[in-house]
């Protein structure tokens, strides 16, 4: 095995790395054990087939699904603009993108509405000459995920384009390939597990938006009350249920990444 | 330098700390109020009150001469009624918990960790609507058809606006259920809402970002606000007074003027 003789080549890994090593892995893994143990096996059944929380799985699974695929539709041009074209102000754009990545998500909410909203500097005469307002919509939902989810799509993607050798790019042009050619047979396909990381990364982001979603969109059952809102709501009434919601929300999660883990990034 | 000294300290330092967390695991029977000595300097006091939401403005405004009274420093952490009952249950710090309804009280007192409750006051339901009241809203009949936000069913607030609702035989659809009343004042302050319902105290509090419709036959689903000192206090004799000053003829003007009934 590999790492028997990377062990003995080196020595016996530190304790002075190893005990916050330790430290790290229990932090991260007795909450989540703690909220399974504390979860009310035999109310759980009755909790999950509620209306209420089969509309707001539904709801977080469309809205993360249809938002993943905007910022996929959107992010990957940016992360290849990112990546393999040169232009004045690039690191700027790129911090720009980076932005919503840190900044608190009932923030980005306030941002939304002052945007969006139906006062807003766009939803205002959006309203007016359609009628249609983002606000306590489903569209509102999705419009707020793609948001908070971009910049993981896109810092993924852009972090994969650049470790792919442009090289292969350059020995496509050299063959006769349109930029347009290298990007979609060449580029893409050399990047393809980054991007698929990323795509996971945003989707898992989007499935948890909570802060965004509330500020912006509030919160009404089969409209906007995705599942990480009706876990927030459900506490103040029924401590049972809000567990039995969480462990749906922990087991999808660790459900997607692994079944993608498997499948198509095949890392260790 | 001689050869390394090995720190054998240092894992059983980070075992030690990791003890606590292991018991927290298994742990979650919640018995409360048995640690808070840990942090306290009872020299001048201090009181933290944990407030219902709709008290944010009033609390403050009754903090100040009571600080002054007492040279005591208040602190005040606001939050939805159940909340704060179950983090006073779980043995969050606190000397005093107010509360919007009878229902999170009780989560407290069958937790024992309540002394004698008292009512000291009352508020009623309302209609809010952004300035200019550019939906035309003139009654609850206008509901339908507007965009209006309210307070979720589970939380105080909501239980009241559901009763009505439900007296007035309305049933139209609201376009958001809030988790608290200042979520559902804050829709409709910023405009993503025509209309809203709140405490009549909290249209009081909002100024001219709103202009309020009274509710008539409101007054019917009266909410009661109600106030204990907690079993964790660390100064008792301090929290034993701020219920006695919050239920005061001077404190209740206080909350007279601040939109409040007397109970």
């Amino acid at each position: 095995m590999r790492a028997r003789t990377t062990r003995d080549r080196l020595g016996r890994p530190p304790a002075l790395l190893m005990v916050p090593a330790a430290l790290a892995t229990l932090l991260l893994l007795v909450p989540l054990v703690a909220m399974v143990a504390a979860t009310n096996w035999q109310a759980l059944p009755g909790h999950l087939t509620s209306q209420v929380a089969l509309e707001a799985l539904r709801l977080s699974l469309v809205t993360s699904t249809v938002a993943i695929v905007l910022c996929l539709l959107l992010g990957l041009p940016l992360a290849w603009l990112l990546a393999r074209v040169d232009f004045r102000g690039r690191g700027a754009l790129r911090a720009l993108v980076t932005v919503p990545l840190v900044l608190p998500p009932v923030v980005a909410g306030v941002a939304l509405r002052s945007a969006f909203g139906r006062t807003g500097v766009i939803g205002a005469p959006l309203l007016e000459w359609t009628g249609f307002a983002f606000p306590f919509t489903a569209y509102g939902v999705v419009l707020a995920h793609v948001f908070v989810s971009m910049p993981f799509v896109v810092i993924a993607i852009e972090g994969a384009l650049r470790s792919a050798d442009p090289r292969f790019d350059e020995a496509a042009a050299t063959l006769g390939a349109t930029r347009w050619t290298t990007f979609r047979r060449v580029t893409v396909p050399l990047a393809l597990p980054g991007v698929i990381a990323g795509t996971v990364l945003g989707w898992a982001r989007s499935l948890g938006e909570f802060g965004a979603t509330i500020t912006f969109n509030g919160n009404y059952p089969g409209r906007t009350q995705t599942m990480p809102t009706l876990i927030y709501v459900a506490r103040q009434s029924d401590a049972d249920a809000a567990l039995s919601l969480s462990l749906v929300m922990l087991v999808v999660s660790i459900g997607v990444l692994v079944a993608l883990r498997d499948h198509w990034l095949g890392t260790p | 330098m001689k050869s390394r000294p090995r720190k054998q300290w240092l894992p059983a330092v980070m075992l030690s700390l990791l003890l606590p967390l292991a018991a927290c695991g298994s742990d979650d029977s919640g018995t409360a109020s048995d640690d808070s000595s840990a942090g306290g300097g009872d020299t001048g006091g201090s009181l933290t009150v944990l407030a219902a939401a709709s008290l944010t403005d009033v609390f403050a405004q009754l903090a100040t001469p009571f600080e002054e009274e007492h040279g005591a420093d208040v602190s005040v952490s606001f939050g939805s009624s159940t909340d704060l009952a179950e983090q006073a249950v779980d043995g969050a710090p606190g000397d005093i918990l107010a509360t919007a309804d009878e229902t999170s009280m009780q989560i407290a007192e069958d937790a024992s960790v309540t002394g004698d409750v008292e009512t000291f006051a009352t508020n009623v339901l309302t209609i809010v609507v952004p300035r200019g009241n550019p939906a035309g809203i003139e009654s609850l009949d206008d509901l339908d058809g507007a965009t209006w936000v309210r307070c979720a069913d589970e939380v105080p607030c909501g239980k009241v606006a559901l009763a009505v609702l439900e007296d007035n035989d309305i049933t139209a659809e609201p376009a958001s259920l809030e988790e608290d009343v200042r979520a559902t004042l804050d829709k409709v302050i910023s405009g993503e809402a025509d209309a809203g319902l709140v405490y009549s105290t909290d249209a009081v509090a909002a100024g001219d970002d709103v202009e309020a419709i009274e509710i008539p036959g409101a007054e019917d689903e009266l909410t009661s606000y109600y106030v204990t000192s907690l079993e964790q206090a660390e100064n008792a004799d301090l929290a034993a007074d701020w219920v006695t000053w919050v239920t005061s003829e001077e404190g209740q003007k206080i909350l007279a003027d601040a939109g409040f009934g007397s109970p």
